[in-house]
């Protein structure tokens, strides 16, 4: 399967989606101008593995900031994972950063995943 | 050439350390967070203020973006805005001004007031509704701007729509972030 990578940049985060080396990733800052545009191969990667996924997925959260239009689509993100066995969300957030803790909180009592919750 | 020494005074008795006035874009939104996080560093801030004054900034900036692309793409003059960053002794104040519809006034006012109306659970619930329950406007809003405004900044959001003509209103706001 194809790995999407994208580097991060001012305004969008790194992403590395990898299925053969296990790497699933999303950190940085997210507040593109177009943050459903921005998400949509992240939703179609995601499709397209959910065909043949790992027996494990640990999905990795390690965002900075993100704007509101993003978390729409984080959870976007996050149902669309749902769908899939064996998947683990890592949310971390720097440790004086209560509201990033809060968000990873909230993301998951809207979704049916597990949730680990690490600090940096 | 009085007004230039007017407008430097004005700044300085209200601590405004950024204002910008102008159109309003993606671009312009970085220029202008890069500009207020150099500066607030360069003061040596703390970074849990340092995140709540960006969130902040970037909900209102992006508000205005959509919001005059909107304006722009029904053919009217492209609009500009007023964009401050005032910072006292204890809080940092970021304040808006933009001209919206007339039409537009009553379901905005509405929707502060609900925001204003409701405590930190309540704006927590809302949130919670707003996200699950909507899709993005076809300008990529999420609806949440102004809610996730109150929730970083503890604070009621401060609000005044003054008609400027038959069509429209200049809607102002202000968001205080209070250093603990």
């Amino acid at each position: 399967m194809q790995i999407l990578h994208l580097e991060g940049t001012e305004d969008t985060p790194k992403i590395i989606l990898d299925k053969n080396n296990g790497i699933f990733e999303i950190s940085g800052r997210s507040l593109p101008e177009d943050s459903a545009e921005f998400y949509q191969p992240v939703l179609d990667w995601i499709d397209e593995y959910k065909e043949e996924p790992k027996n494990a997925t640990e999905f990795v959260f390690k965002l900075e900031y993100f704007n509101t239009a993003s978390s729409k689509l984080i959870l976007d993100i996050l149902s669309n994972l749902e769908d899939i066995e064996g998947v683990t969300i890592i949310w971390y957030y720097h440790e004086d950063d209560e509201d990033m803790q809060e968000a990873g909180e909230e993301f998951s009592e809207l979704v049916e995943l597990p949730f680990e919750f690490k600090t940096y | 050439m009085k007004y230039i020494y007017e407008l430097h005074k004005t700044m300085l008795e209200r601590n405004l350390i950024l204002v910008y006035e102008g159109e309003f874009t993606q671009e312009i939104t970085k220029s202008v967070l890069a500009m207020a996080e150099r500066n607030m560093d360069s003061m040596g801030e703390e970074s849990s203020i340092k995140r709540k004054v960006f969130n902040v900034m970037v909900e209102c900036l992006q508000n205005i973006v959509k919001h005059s692309e909107d304006l722009h793409a029904k053919k009217e003059n492209k609009p500009t805005a007023i964009f401050m960053i005032g910072k006292q002794e204890a809080s940092y104040i970021i304040t808006s001004g933009n001209p919206i519809k007339n039409e537009e006034v009553p379901k905005l006012r509405g929707k502060l007031e609900q925001i204003n109306g409701l405590d930190k659970d309540g704006l927590k619930q809302l949130y919670k509704d707003i996200i699950k329950n909507t899709n993005l406007s076809e300008k990529g809003g999420a609806g949440l701007g102004f809610v996730d405004m109150a929730r970083k900044s503890g604070q009621k959001l401060e609000f005044d729509f003054q008609e400027i003509d038959s069509n429209y209103s200049f809607f102002s706001l202000k968001t205080t972030i209070v250093k603990e």
